[in-house]
């Protein structure tokens, strides 16, 4: 502020902050200083805090893998766990591994937005609008290295929001161990009870497809005809996520999903 | 200076309550409430926000041009609030993938704003710091309110802890499925209003109009 003895405020930082605040100059300059100022700030948030944030993401993503996959034990170093884990890129298609891409930095969710590694579906139960041609699979396999799990990614809409999620399969590719989501928008104490362990627990030992190679898993309110290995109880109070699971897990063990793959695995070829 | 520091950070608790005397961040408090974990988190960071937005703006508050003022407020909220979601991402990871657009919507929260165009834009900038904490936590005491009784009766726990075990898991208690829908926490927000207020009846408006009465000629 200008000195009061002095009434003509000296140097161009005095005469700044003696113009009236209502000055066109003054109103630029303030402008113009502030935009650059909080976008420095910002901007050095965000560069300086998007290792840890990308650290958080990894590590979300494996604690996931291994709490689907029953090997996660609360205290555990997740990395070093994640470590038996092997990834894999799955060329949907054919149902065979791909080394086109580097499985532990390939983003297959960020693949579904990109036209050359994607295709747009025409039957969309999952409503995902599109979907990667590849995707990152993981092979957890025992101490002696033969196969003993398989963990896939699936993802669909439920009721608010696209569920994000894995599913481990038995090494025969069509019993289920477990199923997991690691990402949703849905209604708490409602939608969002496809967290609870209960209802997740009721995936164990549930098969994929019959001895024809039909998907028969479903989610439903009641048994099908193709019987208790085939059906999950669908969630209380939740039908429309409900719903949206068992679509989605019904897509994306089916012939346009994991189906090609599953094929080899149960024959042994994996 | 007409309140005392302690004023400025007890008053809003109470008597100048953002949320059931000012009827402001109305629409936040639906959305964070299903669950108190979240709920503190969300009044931590509006606290902040507010605090720090109300510090900063006051600085500048006679070289603003009043032309762009709000303009200018929000710009320096905004850059807080993407300071808060960046920070919660990576230190509070979890956390942040529940609160999720929430936070990037304390922007839009109308106490932050409120306080920097109202008390911020005249005051200095230690008296509007406090302010904007007083603020912060008036909205996060009702918030915790809505969330315990949210929590409790909608889902059967207190920060995540089991207290009435549910029939899902195999306990006795039936939730209330409203609870855990946006809606109800409009009733709660209207009970608290009319618990306030009958506690201390001059939080009561006036009527906007009063009806004549009629004289015979």
């Amino acid at each position: 502020m200008s000195d009061a003895q002095n009434p003509e405020p000296r140097g161009l930082i005095g005469r700044f902050l003696a113009a009236s605040p209502d000055s066109v100059g003054k109103t630029l300059v303030v402008a113009v200083a502030l935009c650059l100022f909080a976008s420095m700030v910002v901007s050095a948030a965000a560069v300086s805090l998007r290792p840890v944030q990308e650290a958080n993401k990894l590590r979300d993503k494996q604690l996931n893998v291994l709490q689907v996959a029953g090997v996660y034990e609360p205290g555990m170093n997740v990395a070093e766990a994640f470590a038996a884990f092997q990834p894999k890129v799955l060329d949907l298609g054919t149902g065979e591994f791909t080394d086109q891409f580097d499985a532990t930095t390939f983003d297959d969710i960020a693949a579904a937005s990109d036209p050359e590694l994607s295709v747009a579906l025409d039957n969309d139960p999952a409503g995902i609008g599109r979907k990667a041609k590849y995707r990152v699979i993981y092979l957890l396999r025992s101490p002696d290295g033969a196969l003993d799990k398989v963990i896939v990614p699936v993802h669909g809409y439920g009721l608010w929001s696209t569920l994000y999620g894995f599913i481990a399969l038995e090494k025969n590719g069509n019993d289920i161990f477990g199923l997991q989501f690691y990402q949703h928008g849905e209604t708490p104490g409602l939608g969002a009870e496809v967290d609870n362990p209960r209802w997740k627990a009721l995936w164990s030992g549930k098969k994929l497809r019959d001895e024809t190679g039909e998907v028969q898993i479903t989610v439903a309110k009641s048994q099908p005809a193709a019987g208790p290995d085939y059906y999950v109880d669908a969630l209380a109070g939740a039908t429309l996520t409900s719903v949206g699971v068992d679509n989605l897990v019904r897509f994306w063990v089916g012939e346009e999903g994991y189906g090609p793959f599953l094929t080899r695995l149960q024959a042994g070829e994996i | 200076m007409a309140q005392t520091r302690k004023e400025l950070l007890v008053d809003p608790l109470v008597d100048n309550n953002p949320i059931t005397l000012q009827v402001l961040g109305i629409c936040s408090a639906l959305a964070v409430t299903s669950s108190l974990q979240v709920a503190f988190v969300m009044a931590l960071a509006v606290t902040f926000v507010t605090s720090f937005s109300s510090f900063f703006i006051s600085i500048l508050r006679n070289q603003i041009p009043g032309s762009i003022r709000i303009i200018v407020q929000m710009v320096i909220i905004a850059s807080l609030v993407i300071l808060v979601d960046q920070l919660l991402k990576a230190y509070a990871f979890e956390i942040s993938k529940t609160l999720s657009v929430f936070v990037g919507l304390i922007i839009t929260n109308c106490i932050v704003m409120g306080r920097a165009e109202a008390f911020a834009m005249k005051n200095p900038p230690m008296a509007s710091f406090i302010d904007g904490i007083g603020n912060g936590l008036g909205y996060g005491l009702i918030l915790l309110l809505v969330g315990f009784i949210r929590e409790l009766f909608g889902a059967g726990s207190l920060f995540g802890i089991t207290v009435l075990p549910t029939v899902n898991n195999g306990g006795w208690y039936v939730p209330n499925g409203m609870l855990l829908l946006p809606p109800s926490a409009f009733f709660i927000i209207g009970l608290i209003i009319w618990a306030f207020r009958t506690w201390k009846p001059g939080q009561v408006e006036d009527r906007e109009y009063k009806i004549q009465q009629a004289e015979a000629h």
